[in-house]
């Protein structure tokens, strides 16, 4: 995982994509959430990565850290057997990238333009 | 495989015991020389490597010891890597206090 | 020096012993591995006589985690409840509105957020990854949420466990599991229970328990 901080924060809204990938060093994005679309909620700050600090680095430079709201059906699929809900996680910049419309919305209405 | 052993969110898993269980003076040190040396100010190591050195515990080791026993084998793992003390200095250690309490009467 | 063992431990007979003894009995401590409980005495002796740490700060650490309680927590909601001004800086930003009103330095400690429970939305906590939890308020997280039943189920039925913990919601009422994966703490502000008008500070805290802090359960009706 790579690529330069983000300059300006992402704003609330923005819908992303949470990148997959599997490093099994230590990393805190969830596997259940990778490649799992959301919406940004806001901004947390900057933090040094995670990744880096596990390992003695300093970790800096500091990446962005966003409270990122899924759908429970967009990240449990068919395995999703409650009422629909939604669940929040903090994912560092570096897990994220622009996002279409999520599956089932691409799907209905075949246009590219983010969510509302 | 395509996680650790501690990324369980999703999992199947049986009901929630609830029990509350009362902190040991083992938990209590166990944690203390974390908060320690993870302390920003002093910054031997951070929570993050405690987090990693957790992780990488095998699924066996991970699901059957105590939080507290993860963590005590952490903070081992992480004072050798920072040079804190040296593995031959810790078992020889180990190995005196084992001696000492069999002899106790 | 304070004894810091609670009556409630696993073991029903189990007797407080003080936290400076070096030779705490291995059979009150059965349940652990003998080489667990090797290890912590050998790495705190080792490190004291290094200079690390010193015996005296081990246990102003363990005095200073043993003050954070759900008591302090109650007390910060009860204050959240009859105190808009507070609530509303406690929700923009959590550190300076508590280190103003209780005094408590919070400086070196993770970043906090407080969410509000509302007729519409119910949050509840968890981390799936480790064990992240508001210390610094609640003082040491619960065992069921260090558990592996309660950090892998929440994020895939939270109706379910709610309901385990006792907790049914209105159907229409909207869940928001959040999963606490970095470096932000999260802590909730249950709804306060109708009934309690004009009530003070103090008898609304007693109707604030963890559980309802954490989310998996509503404030105690009065």
């Amino acid at each position: 995982m790579s690529g330069a901080p983000s300059p300006a924060p992402l704003a609330a809204g923005t819908a992303v994509q949470v990148r997959t990938g599997a490093p099994l060093t230590h990393c805190r994005t969830p596997q259940y959430l990778r490649g799992k679309r959301g919406v940004v909620l806001r901004a947390l700050g900057r933090y040094p990565n995670p990744e880096e600090l596990a390992y003695h680095r300093p970790g800096m430079p500091p990446l962005t850290l966003y409270q990122v709201e899924f759908d429970a059906a967009e990240v449990w699929g068919e395995r999703l057997h409650e009422a629909p809900y939604r669940i929040t996680a903090d994912i560092f910049e570096h897990w994220l990238e622009p996002a279409g419309l999520p599956a089932a919305a691409a799907h209905d209405m075949g246009a590219s333009h983010g969510r509302a | 495989m395509d996680r650790n052993v501690h990324d369980m969110g999703g999992d199947p898993a049986g009901p929630i015991d609830q029990g509350e269980h009362a902190r040991t003076v083992f938990d209590q040190r166990v944690d203390a020389m974390l908060r320690l040396l993870a302390h920003p100010q002093k910054g031997y190591f951070t929570v993050d490597a405690m987090r990693r050195s957790i992780e990488s515990l095998d699924p066996q080791a991970y699901h059957g010891l105590a939080y507290y026993e993860r963590w005590v084998r952490a903070v081992r793992q992480l004072a050798i890597e920072r040079g804190l003390v040296s593995q031959a200095a810790l078992e020889q250690r180990m190995a005196a206090i084992a001696a000492r309490r069999g002899a106790r009467p | 020096m304070a004894v810091h063992d609670h009556g409630d431990h696993v073991h029903p007979d189990h007797e407080g012993h003080a936290v400076h003894d070096a030779h705490a009995p291995v059979d009150d401590l059965d349940h652990y591995q003998p080489e667990s409980l090797l290890m912590e005495q050998a790495l705190r002796e080792l490190l004291i006589e290094q200079g690390v740490f010193s015996a005296e700060d081990i246990q102003r650490q363990i005095d200073l985690t043993e003050s954070r309680t759900p008591a302090l927590g109650a007390r910060i909601i009860a204050r959240a409840w009859v105190d808009p001004a507070f609530r509303a800086a406690l929700l923009e930003d959590a550190k300076p509105a508590l280190g103003g009103a209780f005094e408590l330095d919070l400086a070196n400690t993770p970043e906090l957020t407080v969410l509000e429970n509302t007729e519409g939305l119910h949050h509840v906590v968890c981390c799936t990854l480790c064990s992240c939890y508001p210390r610094n308020i609640l003082g040491i997280p619960p065992a069921w949420y260090k558990s592996r039943e309660y950090r892998s189920r929440v994020v895939i039925e939270p109706r379910s466990v709610l309901k385990e913990f006792g907790t049914e919601l209105p159907s229409q009422r909207e869940i928001r599991v959040v999963d606490s994966t970095a470096d932000m703490r999260y802590l909730v502000i249950p709804l306060r229970p109708a009934g309690t008008e004009g009530w003070d500070e103090e008898r609304l805290s007693a109707l604030v328990t963890r559980d309802s802090m954490i989310g998996v359960s509503q404030a105690l009706a009065p």
